[in-house]
This record gives C-alpha cells, sequence and structure tokens, in this order.
C-alpha cells in the first residue's frame, strides 16, 4: 500500500511493521516526531509495545539495553545532542551484543543550536560497535528499519539508522508500506540463544580480565566481517518481497565512469541529478553512494572505483583538524590497493543547502584537476 | 519461635567481598526475600566486583551489569522487556551503592520513581565511593574522614536525605534498614516485594574498609547507627504516611558509634556536639512526620 509521508513517520510504521515491542524516547527535534507517532500507535492498540517515556536519551538507550537483554525487540529514535548524550551506552549495547536499532536524524551539533543537517552527530559514534545505515529516502528509511533487525538479530550487534534533518525528516515523500504478512514471514520473533532467564540465571557484562576481554573485540570484529554478507543477503531477501533492493554501496552510472562522486544521505539523491546532466553533457561521471559505513564495504567499494581515473568525495561532516570522514575512510580503503587520486570537499554543514549546481561544480573541478586535495570548502564563506 | 528470615540461600559463598562487608550481608537476606524469580541490576559500585569475576557469579538470579547511572532504568527497561513477554510476575531489583543512587543515579531513579516502575531499588549505604578507594559522595556524613576530603578538610555539611527525596516523589513504598536489624530489613523487603511500582530501600551498610573499623563491628556499628538515631528505621507509604519501625526507648550518645571508627577520630569535642546536635535536630523533625 502506497502512502504519502514524511521520512521521521517512515520510521516510525518501520517500527510498528518491526514489531517492536520495547520503546524508549526522549524528545528532540528533529526525531520527535518518530516518537510522537509511535506514542499513537501504541496508544491505538496498533502495537502490542510497552513504551516507556525516559527521561533522558542516555536512559532511552539504558532501557532499550535492558529490554533487549531480556529477549525482547527494543527500539529508540534521536537526533545530535541525544546521540551524543547516549554515547556511553551505545557501547554497552554493542559490547554486550544486543541488537537493538535506532532511528538518528542527523542534526548539527551544538553550539551554536542548529537543528539543521550535518552528520557529524552519528560519525562520531563510528567506533562504538553500532553497524551504521545512512539512508536518502523515506522508503528506504522504513525498509532498513526491517532489515535492521533482521540483520542485527543474526549478528547480533545494533544499527543505526541516519538520515538527514529537514531534508528527509520533514519532507514528504512516496512511501510503499509492506504487508505486515510478508514482514512477519521475513523477520520472526526474535528469539536469542542467551537472555536473562530466571530458569537459567546468568550475569552479564562482569568484571572481565585481559584473558577474556581482548577475544570479546575480536568476536565483536568477526560479526562485522559476517554482517557484510548477511546485510547483502537479507537485502535480497527483501528484494524477493518488496521488489526493492538494498546493499552496502549504491553506484549510479558507474559502470563506464571515468570519475565517481562519492556520497552519502540525501547528497546522494542530489548527486544523482547532477549525474545525468553531467552526463548529458558528455561527460563520464558516475555516483557512488555509501549506505553502510559500518561494516565498511572496502571490497565492494573498490570492485566498483577500481577503474576510475579520479575519485571526488561529499561530506556533510568534518574530522576537525584532518578532513571529511567518508573521505578518510574511502582514502584508507584505496590504500595500498589501487592509485586513484581523491579530491574531498566538504559540503552542507549545518543543513546548507547542497544543490544540484555545487555537486556539478564539484565535480567539474575534480574533472579539470589532476591534483588530489584532502580538504576543499566547497562554498565557504570567508 | 517462627523464624522471620528465610532459612533458604541463594547467594552463594565464594564472593568477593572484604570481611565484615554490610553490602554483602545485604544481598544474602535479599535474595533469600525475593527468591529465585528475581533480576538484579547492578551499576558500577562494590557489587560490580563482589559478584566475581567472568565468567563467575555469585548471586543465583540474572544479574546485568550496567553503567554508574543507570541502575534504575536498566531495571526499568528489563522489566518492561519481560512484562511484554507475558512474565510480569519476575521482580526486579536495581542494587546500587550510595555514588550510584545519591550521585550519579540520581536522575534515571527520580524518572523511574516519577513514572511508578514497577521495581525495587536497594541502595546499600555505605556513605562513600568504596569501590574507587574511598572517596567523599553525597552520602557521606559530617565530620568524615575520605580520601577526597582529608582530615584537614573534612567533609563539612550533612549527607543528602535521600528518603525525603524518595518520598517527595509520592511511591507506594520507602523505608531505611539497617543490616544489624535483618528481620526488619526483611519484613521491608517483603513488603517491597508484594507493592506494585516503585519502591525504594535505603540500607545503611557499613564497610570496615572505608570506616577505618575492625570487621567484627559490622554489625555493632549497624545496630549503633539505629540505636544513636543516627539512622533511624522507619517506612513511608504513598511518600506520606510515616510509620518508625524501630523505635528506640533512649537513644545513645554519637560519640558511641563515632569511637569505632577511624573516619571520625580527629573529630574535636565540638565538632562531636555539632554532630549530636544535627542528630537530634534531625530525628526532631523526623518525629512531627511519624503517625
Amino acid at each position: 500500500m502506497k502512502k504519502t509521508m514524511m521520512g521521521n513517520y517512515a520510521a516510525s510504521w518501520g517500527a510498528q511493521l518491526a514489531r517492536v515491542q520495547v520503546i524508549a524516547a526522549y524528545p528532540i527535534t528533529p526525531q520527535t516526531l518518530i516518537v510522537e507517532k509511535l506514542s499513537d500507535i501504541v496508544a491505538d492498540g496498533e502495537l502490542d509495545a510497552k513504551f516507556i517515556k525516559v527521561e533522558s536519551e542516555h536512559s532511552a538507550m539504558a532501557a532499550c539495553i535492558g529490554a533487549s537483554a531480556t529477549g525482547a525487540r527494543a527500539y529508540t529514535a534521536t537526533s545530535a545532542q541525544g546521540l551524543a548524550l547516549m554515547h556511553e551506552m551505545l557501547h554497552w549495547a554493542a559490547l554486550a551484543r544486543l541488537p537493538i536499532v535506532m532511528t538518528n536524524v542527523n542534526r548539527a551539533m551544538a553550539p551554536g543550536w542548529s537543528i539543521w543537517a550535518d552528520q557529524n552527530d552519528s560519525l562520531s559514534q563510528r567506533d562504538t560497535g553500532w553497524m551504521q545505515i545512512y539512508a536518502s529516502s523515506a522508503q528506504e528509511i522504513l525498509d532498513s528499519t526491517l532489515i535492521g533487525y533482521k540483520v542485527s538479530e543474526k549478528v547480533l550487534l545494533p544499527t543505526l539508522i541516519s538520515f538527514d534533518a529537514f531534508f528527509l525528516s520533514h519532507t514528504m515523500e512516496v512511501v510503499d508500506m509492506p504487508e505486515i504478512e510478508l514482514i512477519d514471514k521475513y523477520l520472526p520473533p526474535y528469539k536469542p540463544e542467551y537472555k536473562m532467564d530466571v530458569n537459567d540465571p546468568r550475569s552479564f557484562g562482569a568484571l572481565t580480565d585481559e584473558q577474556y576481554y581482548y577475544e570479546f573485540r575480536y568476536k565483536m570484529q568477526k560479526a562485522m566481517d559476517e554482517a557484510v554478507d548477511v546485510i547483502k543477503e537479507d537485502g535480497k531477501e527483501y528484494e524477493k518481497i518488496t521488489g526493492r533492493a538494498y546493499s552496502l554501496i549504491h553506484p549510479y552510472r558507474c559502470e563506464d565512469a571515468d570519475m565517481i562522486l562519492v556520497t552519502s544521505g540525501t547528497i546522494a539523491e542530489t548527486t544523482n541529478v547532477a549525474v545525468d546532466e553531467l552526463r548529458a553533457e558528455g561527460k563520464k561521471v558516475g555516483n557512488l553512494r555509501i549506505r553502510v559505513i559500518r561494516p565498511y564495504p572496502k571490497k565492494e567499494i573498490l570492485e566498483v572505483v577500481k577503474g576510475v581515473k579520479k575519485l571526488a568525495v561529499i561530506d556533510r561532516n568534518i574530522s576537525p583538524g584532518y578532513s571529511g570522514i567518508f573521505s578518510q575512510e574511502l582514502k584508507s580503503a584505496l590504500y595500498n590497493e589501487v592509485d586513484i587520486p581523491v579530491r574531498s570537499y566538504i559540503a552542507g554543514l549545518g543543513g546548507r543547502d547542497v544543490k544540484i549546481e555545487d555537486i556539478k561544480d564539484m565535480a567539474n573541478d575534480t574533472l579539470k584537476n589532476d591534483a588530489p586535495n584532502d580538504l576543499i570548502w566547497k562554498g565557504v564563506k570567508i | 519461635m517462627r523464624l522471620t528470615i528465610p532459612e533458604h540461600e541463594i547467594m552463594t559463598p565464594g564472593h568477593l567481598a572484604c570481611q565484615g562487608c554490610g553490602g554483602s550481608l545485604g544481598m544474602r537476606y535479599a535474595l533469600k526475600v525475593f527468591g529465585k524469580n528475581t533480576m538484579l541490576s547492578i551499576p558500577a559500585c562494590c557489587w560490580a566486583v563482589i559478584d566475581g569475576p567472568f565468567p563467575y557469579t555469585s548471586v543465583n538470579v540474572p544479574l546485568f551489569h550496567t553503567a554508574f547511572e543507570t541502575a534504575a532504568i536498566m531495571a526499568s527497561g528489563i522489566k518492561a522487556g519481560l512484562m511484554v513477554q507475558g512474565k510480569d510476575t519476575t521482580n526486579v531489583i536495581a542494587w546500587a551503592g550510595d555514588g550510584g543512587t545519591f550521585d550519579i543515579g540520581l536522575q534515571a531513579i527520580s524518572g523511574a520513581a516519577e513514572r511508578n516502575d514497577d521495581i525495587t531499588y536497594i541502595v546499600y549505604d555505605n556513605e562513600a565511593y568504596m569501590n574507587t578507594g574511598i572517596q567523599r559522595s553525597s552520602a557521606t556524613p559530617h565530620g568524615a574522614w575520605t580520601t577526597t576530603t582529608p582530615v584537614k578538610h573534612y567533609k563539612k555539611g550533612p549527607k543528602k536525605n535521600m528518603v525525603e527525596i524518595m518520598a517527595a516523589h509520592r511511591i507506594p513504598y520507602t523505608a531505611t534498614a539497617s543490616v544489624g536489624y535483618p528481620e526488619d530489613f526483611c519484613k521491608k523487603l517483603e513488603k517491597a516485594k508484594n507493592t506494585k511500582g516503585f519502591k525504594f530501600l535505603h540500607l545503611l551498610a557499613p564497610c570496615p574498609t572505608g570506616w577505618k573499623y575492625d570487621p567484627r563491628y559490622t554489625i555493632k556499628l549497624a545496630k549503633l547507627a539505629v540505636q544513636t538515631n543516627y539512622f533511624p528505621l522507619y517506612e513511608i507509604i504513598d511518600g506520606i504516611h510515616y510509620k518508625q519501625t524501630m523505635k528506640v526507648k533512649e537513644r545513645k550518645p554519637i560519640k558511641e558509634y563515632l569511637k569505632y571508627q577511624g573516619r571520625f577520630k580527629h573529630l574535636h569535642e565540638d565538632e562531636v556536639q555539632f554532630f549530636q546536635d544535627f542528630i537530634d535536630e534531625n530525628y526532631g523533625i523526623l518525629r512531627t512526620k511519624l503517625e
């Protein structure tokens, strides 16, 4: 059934279709609509879940961890400052190997107060052990929630689904809602091998010396490695029931490209349009959207880019003191493998619009410059 | 005579508590009363170590080790997870030290209490951050030495009145208890177990390591704290109905309690008198509320 909805509501309905059992959440713009809608859905009896209206995001994540440890499917949503406040518990969820799924509406970190799109909030959580997805459409938000639980519950790692504030959170798009019967088959109830159970009492997360801790980390890495294939498999299975395919990367017109733009989030959607226009001008460019940054799809990216002459990365984020984060990730993937010059652009921080023309500018700049460049500030006013 | 303390043991020997630990006695009683159909949320505190290192445990009920400030909300999350799976009858206890309760965990406790989440919160109060090596908390009493309140700058000002804070949330059950009076403690545990909603038990748990006393005096001090009115035993129903559960006919002078403890040995006569006056004033306030 097709419906017109804001990106935020696609997250709410995704959680409903996933039959989440415990929701714990705290309001923050621009995420708030997600949990408001879920409050209605739960209050109206359309979802059999317990909704804990917590007093902070830190507690929201802690409650999800507690619920998940008993074997319940847990969900929360947040943005920016809220995600940062959760940081300690993000490590906790991942090291406890709990398959929680969380939606994060990418919003710039304060100060100055900003409620607009920027990926620094979620990328600051890159090393917490969560799988990280960057969605570029409302449809993908809903679909990623369902695929997210399926993958998470197999590899026992939590999933963070991020998307841009307002450009997606508050923009109406047509979304196809899959039939619940199909989803119930795709995503059966969560049945963990180990959980808190009074008939099998165990201690979880106890004091762990170096005899064991090191191997916990090793196993987490193995689970991340395994997740690359699981994301592909579960994406394909999802395609069978809905016709919509998802993988870790989404290349667009990359097959014969001389130059590829590497993007994420809503900028990737705009880039597809820019690529079409550039192609019409006879320029052989493509767009490689990175959908999943953890686990990092190194092999998959190399397969797409290995033949190109140049790469340009557009980052709506910055690691102060170095450069854009997707750019750093890409360059580390290329090193020792292929020698392709990379030009790295920062664009759209704090919700500044990145227009088709801006993307074409960056593409043309890369096409005419052969030298790599770690940091180009697109449109900075100085 | 009928025993009011259950005979069966759930907690096992082999745990890692110091000799004379009031906190380990407290857990033993709590599990006796709550039984096997119980789950524990334990944040950073002595008990994060006492239970034993991975893969050992000494509590014999499911235990989730959690972050310092999350004992209450972790218990709420566990309870919610159980409820949606039809396991409403399982008891969930948040078991935390005074640092995790009076200080860093206060926000999450207040949240869970205001929502009246169906959990029992038990603070075993040893009046400082003992697990990290005796640093002052807001539960440290006036006059006490700790490693962060050295003798030259001993703790000035009273300990935070956590029981009043909890009563102000109008939760169904709040009580104080002492490991020196296990029958009283067990009765309160029983009431907490049989009450729906948020329950808060404030258990005084003497700590020989941090209070600097001979471990054989744990029970003596736990009793003296009550007999001097330093730590009166009472309960509060719905945040308004106060009832004393252990009446003290003639209170003993506080110096009887202080003299065993190295943490107070620097106090001069006038400071002891100040402490005494403060206790009498506090008890006077409590008396006006007792029914």
